[in-house]
């Protein structure tokens, strides 16, 4: 073989596989979430029905739970909002906000709005718990079970197929008592 | 308003780099002069439409227009405004904005620098160039535009990483990226060269100048990253052989060999189509670091937000530029000859170790980033390459081409006989070596097998880069910059040699269990324990040390390592504390509570770790230095070229 074509054969094998990493890929994001499958950080931050309490990550212990991160100024979450307002129709689980980088006053005004998905809304004002959880952009949420383990996490907005395929196979079907 | 007339400018550069692409490359096939003269006018509108984009995304992040979708991602009110430019390039969108823009400068550069060129050459460059451009253009508006709206607006921007607001990260991806564009002209000029079918020693002189100054600013924003991975992240480490390091590590390694073996090409008229691969690859690679960084194949903590579609665009594009350019060498490469030899110990020979082992460290490299990728696609399983197979591996060719380099820097051309310099390269041998015992031996007592090794042949490539330039200035002689460039960089390496034999070898690890009060002394330093108090964060509790360091009594520091608790997992984690005094980094970490107010502390001294980014910066110093010789300047290039040779058979 001619040693100039040497390269080109090197460089074909090189595509078949980058090409196979692509198809990996979407599987691949879900593992290298950091947070998948390690404890879900602890907080204690202000609730936003009342500053005066605190939401802690300790009372989320022992039942499933999706950690939903939401900011009033974030066009995917109003898009998301609807598949939340579902999911707390279906009774599977409950929603918890972490409200981001945003303010009280216009985030109760969302709720009250658009109506309210959330069990609680935590707020966090500095961004601290977000970095925590290794948020890179609202919307993100976290599937956590009982256990305090994150078992799931979907960046961007949540769809009516997320929810149905991705989440909802993973929940063992007991619904949660309300609260 | 200027959202969108930004949008509405990148799509002119688009349409601009398309005709660009198409006149540079047809107006020379089918030898129409009036495409030919189109190509210049074209690469400046594309210019100007790529700066007034950047500015109106500028211009929104610094009026806090949190209707851009890009913006309320990655800026905040609250953000200082000079953040406020950096979280420009902060994320996927606005970091490839930056690269076109990089690269539509490059290209003004290279036009205006064209003029001296034939006229169809010029304009082949340029062509190729704009097809660079436009793979990127598109790939922005297709799947990655940053213009896009957010309806409604958003209240306040989700501000910019936490980790990016650092000053050295917000000047990293420009410098870095500028290394990388500018691999993108030594590429263009290769495809030139290969359209043309023709390649002579003039090529060579016309790329040099270019791929040089690309690789000093290669060297600086590689530099820059690592010493933010090393005070920002903490870990004490400088480098992490991370996929994202690796791949702007990889464009380097080709790159340095591509900047020796374009100086055989150009003196010697040798390694032609060896240049030319070499050409090809540097751009491959940087444009795979894009793929591998933006495309979620590889995952690292430097990566972007990942997205399948946007890593099958960027795999097509590399398949189409990279396979185009493979083909092209396959079909052309064989009709360039070189007639001429040389014999083994000759300058050529020692240049074709030193790229053969330069490669070969590339290829390493590739190897490790890329088995896990493999192990996953052939099914076995995953897998993670990390230092201990990176370390050796990557020292089997740096060795060697550490011992070699004063013997390159001393032979000459064409001629296989050390002999006339065979008394300065032995002098200069047994002073480094009793350096290195020095070294080794007298000022620290202990080492490894490999230090004596590392740090004399540091000291030997700096002894020999120094004669030939201080023998010509005893004798008054000229010094022409291209020779004292070159000199600049090796003592650069020389200097990076020893900096990582030193830290490699001499960092000074001490466990001690310390009472209030007590205090140890390490490597000259007195380290007084203070006792630990609690400290309370927003979602964990924990205590922090107090350590006062001293020299020979004088104070040094005051450190404080945490050990934090975090509450509902009962997870501990360790904050150490760092401090640079002397060269010496030290570092301080909480081991365990061994009661009655006793801790065990970790104490870790690194010796010489600033000097691995100063030597990066004497190598880019260096490579600027030898990019700004009067040879490779426009005017007068005939003359100059004759003069050069006559003046030195010993330039590089």
């Amino acid at each position: 073989m001619n040693r100039f074509v040497l390269p080109m054969a090197v460089f074909v094998p090189l595509v078949v596989i980058l090409a196979i990493g692509i198809r990996h890929a979407p599987e691949k994001d879900i593992i290298a979430s950091p947070l998948v499958g390690k404890p879900a950080p602890s907080f204690s931050l202000p609730d936003l029905a009342d500053a005066s309490r605190a939401v802690r990550s300790t009372d989320l212990k022992g039942r499933w739970y999706l950690f939903n991160v939401w900011g009033t100024w974030c066009g995917g979450c109003r898009a998301e909002h609807d598949t939340l307002l579902e999911i707390q129709r279906a009774g599977v689980l409950p929603v918890v906000g972490l409200d981001w980088k945003d303010d009280d006053t216009e985030a109760r005004a969302w709720l009250q709005q658009l109506g309210n998905p959330y069990e609680v809304v935590a707020v966090d004002h500095a961004g601290r718990a977000a970095i925590d959880w290794g948020v890179y952009g609202a919307p993100e949420t976290f599937l956590v079970n009982p256990q305090g383990i994150v078992v799931y996490k979907v960046v961007g907005s949540l769809t009516h197929d997320v929810w149905t395929r991705e989440i909802l196979p993973r929940v063992p079907r007991q619904p949660f008592p309300g609260s | 308003m200027l959202p969108e007339l930004g949008h509405f400018a990148l799509i002119l550069a688009l349409l601009l780099a398309g005709l660009q692409a198409f006149f540079g490359i047809f107006g020379p096939m089918f030898g129409r002069e009036r495409w030919t003269s189109a190509v210049p006018p074209a690469v400046a509108g594309q210019f100007v439409m790529v700066a007034t984009a950047v500015g109106c995304l500028a211009a929104s992040f610094i009026g806090d227009d949190f209707s851009v979708r890009y913006v309320a991602a990655n800026s905040n009110s609250a953000l200082p405004i000079f953040y406020r430019v950096s979280a420009l390039w902060g994320a996927h969108e606005g970091s490839l904005l930056l690269w076109i823009l990089l690269l539509a400068a490059w290209t003004v550069a290279v036009s205006i620098g064209a003029a001296r060129l034939p006229r169809r050459f010029a304009a082949r460059v340029l062509g190729v160039l704009g097809l660079v451009s436009f793979g990127f253009l598109l790939f922005t508006l297709a799947t990655s535009n940053p213009f896009l709206r957010l309806d409604p607006p958003a209240g306040d921007g989700a501000d910019l990483n936490p980790i990016l607001q650092d000053p050295a990260l917000a000047v990293h991806p420009p410098i870095l990226y500028t290394g990388y564009v500018g691999f993108a002209v030594a590429f263009a000029f290769a495809c030139a060269a290969m359209l043309e079918g023709r390649l002579d020693q003039e090529w060579a002189r016309w790329t040099r100048p270019w791929t040089t100054t690309a690789w000093a600013f290669l060297t600086c924003g590689i530099a820059l990253g690592s010493f933010w991975a090393y005070y920002e992240l903490g870990w004490g480490g400088f480098w992490f052989w991370d996929p994202v390091e690796n791949a702007s590590f990889m464009p380097w390694l080709v790159g340095t060999a591509l900047v020796h073996s374009l100086a055989v090409t150009d003196k010697r008229g040798l390694f032609k189509s060896w240049t030319l691969l070499l050409a090809i690859l540097a751009f491959s690679l940087s444009m795979l670091g894009t793929f591998l960084v933006r495309s979620g194949v590889l995952v690292s903590v430097h990566s972007f937000a990942a997205d399948p579609a946007r890593g099958i665009f960027i795999l097509a594009f590399l398949v189409l530029m990279i396979g185009g350019a493979l083909s092209l060498y396959a079909w052309r490469a064989p009709l360039l000859k070189s007639s001429a030899g040389f014999e083994l110990g000759a300058r050529e020979s020692l240049l074709l170790f030193n790229n053969v082992l330069l490669v070969t460290a590339a290829a390493t490299v590739f190897a490790g980033t890329l088995a896990p990728l493999v192990s996953d696609a052939l099914k076995l399983g995953t897998l993670s390459v990390g230092a201990p197979y990176f370390n050796p591996t990557f020292m089997l060719s740096m060795l060697p081409l550490m011992a070699l380099l004063p013997l390159g820097i001393h032979s000459s051309w064409k001629r296989g006989r050390l002999s006339d310099k065979q008394r300065t390269l032995l002098m200069t041998l047994a002073l480094a070596v009793v350096f290195a015992l020095g070294l080794a031996f007298g000022i620290y007592s202990h080492g490894q097998v490999l230090t004596p090794v590392g740090a004399a042949l540091g000291a030997w490539i700096i002894l020999a880069s120094l004669v030939d330039p201080l023998d010509r200035w005893r004798r008054g002689l000229s010094l022409s910059r291209a020779v004292l460039g070159m000199s600049i960089a090796h003592i650069g390496i020389g200097l990076a040699v020893i900096a990582l034999t030193t830290v490699q070898s001499f960092t000074l690890e001490r466990d001690v269990a310390l009472a209030p009060g007590a205090g140890t002394a390490a490597g000259g330093y007195e380290f007084r324990f203070e006792g630990v108090a609690p400290i309370e964060g927003p979602n964990y509790d924990g205590v922090g040390g107090t350590i006062v360091v001293t020299r020979g009594g004088a104070p040094v520091a005051v450190l404080k390592p945490q050990k934090r608790q975090y509450w509902v997992q009962h997870q501990l984690t360790t904050e150490t504390a760092i401090h640079m005094s002397r060269g010496n980094n030290l570092l301080v970490a909480l081991g365990d509570d061994l009661g009655a107010g006793r801790w065990s502390v970790r104490i870790q001294i690194r010796p010489l770790v600033s000097l691995i980014w100063l030597a990066a910066l004497i190598m880019a110093i260096g490579g600027a230095v030898a990019s700004s010789d009067r040879r490779y300047r426009p005017a007068r290039a005939v003359q100059e070229a004759a003069a050069a040779s006559a003046v030195g058979e010993q330039a590089t």
